[in-house]
C-alpha cells in the first residue's frame, strides 16, 4: 500500500513544478504582448504630455471612444476592427486639432494656471464617459473577427491571436512613429517644439501649428489603440479610468517624450502585470500600474531614458 | 464688527438646521440637504489645496473612501462609537494625504494631480481585496438602538433630541460644514493662507522670499484630506451600507473639483455657492431626468466654466458689476 502510494505523490510534485514553469513561460509571453499593447495606448500620450507638455488626462477616454466606434461598425456592418480604427484615425486627428485650438486659445496663450487646463481635460474625460454610458449602458461590449478566437501552440506555449494581432499592430505603430519623429522634417520640428519653441519661431516655423498637428497625431493613435483594446477584451465606458495609471506610469517611467523609452517601460509594466495576474489573481492588477506610478514619481521621476530635471520645477 | 456678523451667521445656521430637524416632517428635504452639504464640505476641503495653493487633487474620492472604510475598521475592531469613527476616518485620511503629499509635492503640480488619481485606484483595489471590511461585496452598518450622550437620549420616537438617524446625521453634517467654513475663512485671513497664495502665484519667488513652500503644501494637503476623511466617516452610517464602488466613486472627485471651479476658487464663498447651485441642480435633474444626466451636466458645466469663466460664478458677478458701473 505504502509503496503503491509513493509514485503518484512524486509524479504529482513533478507535475506541479512543471505546471508552474509552463505557467511562468505563458505569463511572460502574454506579458510581452500586453506590453506592446500598452505601448500603443501610451505612445500618443508620450507625444502630448511628453513633448507638448499638455496633460491630456482624457487620453484613455478617447481610446475608449475609439473602441466603441469599432464596436458600432463591427456589430452593424461586420467590418474588421483594425480597419475601422485606421479609417477613423483621421477623424480623431481633426478632433485633436479642434481640442488643441480651444486649449491654446483659452489656456496656453493667456498663460492660465495649469490647474484650469487639467480641469478642462478632466471635464472632457468625464463628458466622453458619461455620453458613452448614456448611449450604451454599462454592459460589456465586444467585437467579432475570425482571428480573435484563433490560438497557435508551440510546445507548451500558447499564442492567442487575440493578444498577438494587437501586439503586432502596436509594434508597427510605435516603430512607425519613432521613425517619423526622428527621420522626417515634421517629426524633428515636433521634437524641437519640446526643446525650444522660441528658437523654432526664429527659424520661421509656427510652433502653434506644429503643436496642433502633433496633438492631432496623438489623438489619432487613440483610434487605433481603441481598436486594439476592444480586440483584446470586452469593454464598458468606465474602464478608461483604469488605464490612466498605466499610460501615465509608462510615459513618466519611459522618460517624457522618448518613444523608445515608452516602449521599454510598456514592456516592463506588461510583464509585471501579467506575472502578478497569473500568480496572485486578476483583482490585484489595477493596483500595479498605479503603485508603479507612485513609486516612479517618488524615487525616479526622470524615468529610464529621460532628461535630467524634466519632472521637477 | 464684521467678524461678529460672520459668527452670528454661522450660529444662526446651526440653530436653523436644528429647528428644521424638529419641525420639518418631509424626509426628502433631509436626504437632499445631506447630499448637498456633503458636496459642499468636499468642495471646501478641495479648495484648501486646489483654490488657495493651486494644486489639483483628482483623488478626493480616495480620501473620502479611506475615511469611510477607516470608520468601518474601527467599528469592527473596537465596536467604536459613531464619533470615534468619524475622528478615526479623518485622522487616517489625513495621514494618507500627508504621505501622498510627501512623496509627490516636490515635483511639478501635474504629478501630484496624477498621483492622487493613482491613489484612488490603489485604495479601491486594496479594499476590494480586503475581506475583513467586506471586500467587493461591501458591508452593512447598523446604527445602535437608543444612543445616549450624558444620559440624554439622542435618537428616539419620543422625548429625544432627534426623531430619527437621518435627522441626526443631517445636523452633524451641518456642524461639519459650518466648522469647515470657519476653518477656510480663518486660513484666508492668516499668514498660512497668504503663504499658500504666494506659492500659488509663483512658487520659486515664494521660496526665495522665505516661504516654507513644502511645509505649507503638506499642511494644506493633510488638512484637506482630514476634512474629506471626516465627511467619508459619516457616509457609511448615512447609507447603512458601504461598498468600494460607492465609496471610491470618481463622481465624488469630479464634484469636489467642479464646484469650487464653478463657484470661484478665491474664497470660501465660491465652493459654497458652487455646491448650492450645482448640488441643487443635480437634485432636480436626478429626480426629473436621470442620474447619469446629472453627471453629464456637472461635466458640461465644469468645461464651460473653465473655458469661459475662469474665475467662476463670483468672477462673473464681479465682472458684471464692473461693467454696470
Amino acid at each position: 500500500m505504502l509503496a503503491g502510494g509513493e509514485p503518484p505523490a512524486n509524479i504529482n510534485l513533478w507535475n506541479v513544478s512543471m505546471f508552474s514553469f509552463e505557467l511562468l513561460l505563458n505569463a511572460i509571453v502574454i506579458g510581452i504582448f500586453l506590453g506592446g499593447f500598452y505601448a500603443a495606448l501610451s505612445i500618443g500620450l508620450s507625444i502630448s504630455f511628453g513633448l507638448l507638455d499638455i496633460v491630456n488626462i482624457a487620453h484613455p477616454a478617447f481610446i475608449i471612444l475609439g473602441a466603441f466606434i469599432c464596436f458600432i461598425f463591427n456589430s452593424h456592418y461586420g467590418l474588421d476592427p483594425i480597419l475601422i480604427g485606421i479609417i477613423s484615425a483621421p477623424v480623431f486627428f481633426l478632433l485633436g486639432l479642434l481640442i488643441y485650438r480651444i486649449y491654446y486659445e483659452r489656456f496656453e496663450k493667456i498663460g492660465a494656471e495649469p490647474l484650469r487646463g487639467l480641469a478642462f481635460f478632466f471635464g472632457l474625460m468625464f463628458i466622453v464617459e458619461v455620453i458613452l454610458i448614456m448611449s450604451f449602458g454599462v454592459d460589456y461590449q465586444m467585437v467579432h473577427a475570425d482571428y480573435i478566437d484563433y490560438k497557435a501552440t508551440f510546445g507548451v506555449i500558447d499564442i492567442p491571436f487575440r493578444m498577438f494581432v494587437p501586439f503586432a499592430i502596436a509594434i508597427v505603430m510605435v516603430i512607425g512613429l519613432q521613425l517619423f519623429s526622428s527621420r522626417t522634417f515634421f517629426g524633428r520640428a515636433m521634437q524641437a517644439v519640446a526643446q525650444d519653441s522660441l528658437a523654432l519661431r526664429l527659424m520661421g516655423i509656427n510652433p502653434v501649428k506644429i503643436k496642433m498637428i502633433a496633438f492631432g497625431l496623438s489623438l489619432a493613435t487613440c483610434s487605433i489603440a481603441g481598436a486594439l483594446l476592444v480586440i483584446i477584451m470586452p469593454i464598458e465606458p468606465s474602464v478608461g479610468r483604469l488605464y490612466i495609471g498605466q499610460v501615465f506610469a509608462i510615459v513618466v517611467l519611459g522618460g517624457l517624450g522618448s518613444q523608445s523609452g515608452t516602449l521599454i517601460a510598456a514592456m516592463l509594466l506588461g510583464l509585471l502585470e501579467s506575472l502578478v495576474t497569473t500568480f496572485f489573481g486578476p483583482s490585484w492588477s489595477p493596483a500595479i500600474a498605479f503603485s508603479a506610478l507612485i513609486l516612479v514619481l517618488a524615487f525616479k521621476p526622470t524615468g529610464i531614458l529621460g532628461r535630467v530635471g524634466d519632472t521637477r520645477g | 464688527m464684521k467678524i461678529n456678523r460672520f459668527y452670528l451667521g454661522i450660529g444662526a445656521c446651526l440653530v436653523l438646521s436644528y429647528l428644521a430637524t424638529a419641525y420639518v416632517d418631509n424626509q426628502y428635504y433631509f436626504f437632499a440637504g445631506f447630499a448637498i452639504l456633503q458636496l459642499m464640505v468636499m468642495a471646501l476641503a478641495w479648495n484648501i489645496l486646489g483654490g488657495y495653493a493651486g494644486y489639483v487633487n483628482f483623488g478626493s474620492a480616495a480620501f473620502f473612501g479611506i475615511g469611510a472604510y477607516s470608520a468601518i475598521v474601527v467599528l469592527e475592531l473596537f465596536d467604536a462609537t459613531f464619533f470615534t469613527q468619524i475622528i478615526a476616518g479623518g485622522c487616517f485620511a489625513g495621514l494618507i494625504g500627508f504621505a501622498t503629499g510627501y512623496l509627490t509635492l516636490r515635483l511639478r503640480g501635474v504629478y501630484f494631480a496624477i498621483a492622487t488619481l493613482a491613489l484612488l485606484v490603489v485604495a479601491e483595489t486594496l479594499i476590494v481585496n480586503w475581506d475583513y471590511v467586506g471586500g467587493a461585496a461591501g458591508a452593512y452598518v447598523l446604527p445602535t438602538k437608543n444612543p445616549t450622550i450624558l444620559g440624554v437620549l439622542i435618537v428616539g420616537k419620543t422625548e429625544a433630541l432627534f426623531g430619527n438617524y437621518k435627522e441626526l446625521l443631517f445636523f452633524i453634517m451641518c456642524m461639519i460644514t459650518l466648522a469647515t467654513i470657519v476653518i477656510c475663512r480663518f486660513i484666508e485671513n492668516s499668514k498660512f493662507g497668504r503663504g499658500l497664495a504666494a506659492l500659488r502665484d509663483n512658487e520659486e519667488a515664494a521660496e526665495c522670499m522665505g516661504v516654507p513652500t513644502l511645509k505649507l503644501k503638506l499642511i494644506a494637503t493633510s488638512l484637506s484630506a482630514t476634512i474629506m476623511g471626516i465627511t467619508g466617516g459619516v457616509f457609511p452610517y448615512y447609507m447603512t451600507f458601504i461598498d468600494p464602488v460607492s465609496a471610491f466613486n470618481l463622481d465624488i472627485s469630479v464634484n469636489a473639483l467642479a464646484m469650487p471651479l464653478i463657484g470661484g476658487t478665491a474664497t470660501w464663498i465660491g465652493p459654497v455657492l458652487g455646491a448650492l447651485i450645482l448640488g441643487g441642480l443635480q437634485q432636480v435633474v436626478t429626480v426629473t431626468i436621470s442620474s447619469s444626466a446629472n453627471l453629464l451636466i456637472v461635466g458640461l458645466c465644469l468645461v464651460a466654466f473653465v473655458i469661459f469663466a475662469p474665475n467662476g460664478f463670483l468672477g462673473l458677478i464681479k465682472k458684471y458689476r464692473k461693467n454696470g458701473n
